[in-house]
């Protein structure tokens, strides 16, 4: 038989080797290849005899490196990964290195097992990284665990000793949600309870390492849970006449019908799923978790990538701007407040920043840390944090796969997460922000009412809004033009003339900081009494409220211009992409009108 | 899900992450098994679409039937292929057929620098036009800051610490010891300007999956792959100087997917036939580091 080739009716698992550095987890590695049959011929033997040679004692950790240089001799052992097969189907091995320095490698290879192996060391017993990776382990949703108490005998295969490890293990991970499948009395040097059970051990009846990794079970992909699809992308490729525009993205969990209704979250756009798209395939009926498919739905609606789509009548996610998190920090520099960092949550990106420290774990001893301000690098810390606008999340109670979060810093994941719960907010950090401001906001000797008096009219923000079709540019532009024409004193911008000025210094996928410095230009040109004018594509009802946050105390008027935002409360006034411009405006102006910023207005 | 049906999907997502994250991407074409199977997923994740230019680096020695076949395929499916070559060294001699280099050195000439300078645009390419079917010197040369690549975990010992997004600094040069983690399909999208960034789709196949899914999906594969009459078929395939075949029957898919599940090739490396892996130890590893694909 050959590990490297598996038929595909073959079952694959993958399996985390965790545990404190110097535990033995080389030894238990090395044993269970030599054990499974998965070592080329003599290649034992041979490093036996290159230890003999050097007067040193044999260890299978030898045989591990050894092989690492091996890639011809048909078994592929790396730092990372080795491949074996039992009776029953494929493994692959990864190992996590027990040093802290490479806390980032064991979690990257954990999330990638469907079970683990722990290993401590009978004599030494439970050390920091044992918790650690427990931890990590727990956090990750890795809920196979099996422990395996190693180097039995240099403790004499004492039961009493297994017995208090177990026992003082199994408490640490029951606070974390964690109950091992096993515990396993092992000797990797002696290969007791390895693939055969040890006579030392006549007080064990539990499974042997084989044993209990042919019991682990393969993950399946959750079908019977509510329909969660993280769009990650929306298509409309043109060339050669395609006309389809398609909603991507891998299904976290449950299934779904063409003719489902659905609801996009936090948007709560809702449609109706029209067809499933593959590749080389005609479109099918039905899809699940695990797959990634495409589909098209009956009506045009604006989709971003980052929603989520569900199926209607199943539980919705959560949406809020505030949330509580458990976060692990790997990152170079501290999490601090004030500072703004990248959340990815499914499809999801949005800057996000930290609100509050509520407690700082010691990953290790599961103590609390008070007072701490920052999440400094190997934190476990429980904490608020914020977004400027709704994210839509699952309670990692509720649904797991969709409450997990990272943060980024510096261009890299600095930050693995789940989320705790929703948080109502009484004020928001932009709401904070915009009161500090007009606090140090110093006053003009000239009222606005005197200002309004002398130039004829009040002060308005009033922005367009629609798809970039260049309708709401176009009305924008006509109201200055009206409004000048009138004698107003009315001035309009538009975003991408800030580009090269204002937000020069700012990046392509910064919208949401240009959408920021827009809502501060305009509380200073209405602070100066005029009427400023400016057009969006494709914003949303959050865009318009931050504008309409950032504008005070200003105030501002908004007219979507065949925007498709179902439920904006911000908006004022709707008008007909396809209207007459002169008639459109004139109902602005009529708006105006009624709220008093223009006495008059005949067009 | 099966294996094969599990990978795609993962595969899929990787290629749709990339999509979305990097504004200028491109996706490494080898004419090999692996990468065409990766264009083959391409087209799966962007539904008959390939919406990213290819790129492939001529070395000069290349098969002349790999050039033959990529030339054929690109216009059947009306790619947008990039090519690129070190022309300087090829008229200059400085090569391992010429006697000048090394076979390892020669790899770094006409692979890894060729790639990088080709990668940046700083030199000359040539773009197949769609209109015409003929390649066009580019007159303006994109630098690309996302590269798909088709290597694969199980393929070489390196290749197994690899992300599925990895980052490689100025000088395309890797950490291999201080990688950014990975978790949960979220990977490393964010780059400081200046560097670029790997996507590893294949990273989870091995060689049969990569055959198995050849043969379930019927994708158009260059027969030399095959035996056809002498006995010996690649397994690998590079240039010609320095790429070997290996004793083996097998004249169609089936018959490879066969070959390698009753272990024919066990105790035998996929890249066995890659001269340039035998000379100095660790050569794949040594390439990696400075930029090899």
């Amino acid at each position: 038989m050959n590990p490297m080739n598996p038929t595909t009716d073959e079952q694959q698992l993958s399996i985390v080797m965790a545990g404190h550095v110097d535990h033995g987890k080389s030894t238990v590695i090395g044993r269970l290849l030599v054990e499974a049959g998965a070592l080329p011929q003599g290649r034992l033997e041979q490093v036996r005899e290159t230890c003999r040679r050097n007067s040193k004692p044999f260890e299978y950790a030898f045989l591990l490196d050894a092989l690492k240089d091996e890639q011809s001799q048909g078994i592929t052992i790396d730092a990372a990964r080795c491949f074996f097969r039992t009776a029953k189907r494929r493994y692959i091995l990864i190992d996590a290195p027990g040093h802290i320095e490479f806390l980032k490698n064991m979690i990257t290879g954990a999330s990638r097992a469907e079970a683990a192996l722990l290993v401590i060391d009978a004599k030494e017993g439970i050390r920091e990284n044992t918790k650690r990776h427990g931890y990590m382990l727990s956090m990750l949703g890795l809920r196979q665990v099996s422990v395996l108490v190693n180097k039995m005998d240099l403790v004499g295969y004492d039961e009493t000793g297994f017995r208090r490890i177990r026992a003082e293990y199994e408490a640490f991970l029951g606070h974390l949600g964690i109950r091992p499948v096993s515990f396993i009395p092992v000797s990797g040097m002696q290969g007791a309870n390895i693939a055969a059970r040890s006579p030392e051990t006549p007080w064990y009846d539990g499974p042997t390492v084989l044993e209990q990794i042919d019991a682990f079970q393969r993950r399946e992909f959750p079908e019977s849970l509510p329909f969660r699809l993280p769009v990650q992308d929306v298509y409309k490729f043109t060339a050669r006449g395609d006309d389809r525009r398609i909603v991507t993205g891998t299904i976290e969990t449950g299934t779904i019908r063409a003719g489902d209704a659905v609801v996009f979250q936090p948007s709560g756009k809702t449609s109706t799923v029209k067809s499933i798209e593959v590749f080389n395939r005609p479109p099918r009926d039905t899809a699940a978790a695990g797959e990634a498919p495409g589909f098209t739905l009956t009506t045009q609606i604006y989709i971003r990538p980052g929603e989520w789509m569900v199926k209607a009548g199943e539980p919705p996610l959560k949406t809020a701007t505030r949330f509580r998190a458990n976060l692990f920090w790997m990152g170079r520099d501290p999490m601090v407040r004030g500072k703004t960092y990248k959340l990815k949550l499914g499809a999801t990106r949005s800057p996000v920043k930290l609100v509050e420290v509520l407690a700082v774990l010691d990953a290790t001893e599961l103590s609390t840390v008070a007072g701490k301000q920052q999440v400094d690098r190997h934190d476990v810390a429980e904490c608020v944090l914020e977004t400027p606008k709704p994210v839509a999340f699952d309670l990692v109670t509720d649904l797991e796969t969709t409450g997990r979060l990272v943060i980024v810093d510096h261009h890299e994941i600095a930050a693995a997460g789940i989320v705790l719960a929703a948080v109502e907010s009484a004020e928001s950090t932009l709401q904070e922000h915009v009161r500090a401001r007009e606090i140090a906001w110093k006053p003009s000797a000239i009222a606005a009412a005197e200002r309004a008096r002398a130039y004829g009219h009040g002060a308005k923000f009033v922005v367009f809004s629609g798809p970039a079709d260049g309708a709401a540019d176009a009305h924008a532009r006509a109201l200055e033009q009206a409004l000048f024409d009138r004698g107003f004193k009315a001035y309009y911008v538009g975003m991408e003339s800030l580009e090269r000025g204002l937000d020069a210094d700012l990046g392509e996928d910064a919208r949401d900081d240009r959408i920021r410095r827009l809502g501060e230009l305009a509380r200073i040109l209405t602070g100066s009494g005029q009427i400023f004018i400016t057009s969006l594509s494709g914003a949303d009802a959050d865009d318009l409220r931050i504008l309409g946050q950032l504008n005070h105390p200003n105030e501002i008027l908004t007219v979507s211009v065949g925007g498709d935002e179902p439920s904006a409360p911000a908006t004022s006034l709707r008008l007909d992409p396809a209207g007459d411009i002169g008639a459109g405006i004139a109902r602005v102006g009529e708006l105006l009108k009624a709220r008093h910023v223009i006495l008059d207005y005949v067009i | 899900m099966d294996t094969l049906e599990r990978l795609e999907a993962h595969s899929v997502h990787i290629l749709r992450e990339a999509y979305r994250e990097f504004k200028s991407l491109v996706m490494l074409w080898s004419i090999g098994k692996d990468s065409t199977v990766l264009l083959w997923l391409t087209r799966k994740a962007f539904f008959g679409h390939v919406p990213f230019p290819l790129m492939h680096i001529d070395t000069g020695f290349k098969i002349p039937e790999m050039i033959a076949y990529r030339d054929r395929i690109a216009r059947e499916w009306g790619l947008d292929l990039i090519v690129g070559q070190n022309t300087a060294a090829l008229e200059a001699k400085q090569t391992f057929p010429d006697g000048a280099l090394t076979r390892v050195e020669c790899c770094k000439a006409l692979k890894s620098e060729a790639l990088k300078h080709t990668l940046s645009g700083e030199w000359p390419r040539r773009r197949l036009n769609p209109a015409t079917g003929e390649f066009e010197w580019e007159a303006t040369r994109e630098a690309f800051s996302g590269v798909i690549v088709g290597a694969r975990a199980d393929e070489e010992g390196s290749r197994s610490k690899e992300r599925y997004f990895s980052a490689r600094d100025r000088q395309s040069e890797w950490d291999v010891g201080d990688q950014p983690p990975e978790l949960w399909k979220q990977y490393k999208t964010d780059f400081a300007p200046g560097t670029h960034v790997r996507i590893h789709p294949l990273l989870d196949w091995t060689e049969l999956n990569i055959w198995e899914y050849i043969e379930r999906e019927s994708i158009p594969i260059i027969p030399l792959y095959f035996d056809r009459g002498g006995g010996t078929r690649y397994r690998s395939l590079g240039c010609l100087p320095c790429t070997g075949c290996v004793k083996s029957p097998a004249c169609n898919v089936a018959d490879i997917v066969e070959e390698l599940r009753t272990g024919r090739f066990a105790n035998v490396a996929e890249r066995s036939g890659r001269a340039q892996d035998q000379e100095d130890g660790g050569g794949l590893e040594t390439l990696r580091r400075g930029g090899y694909m």
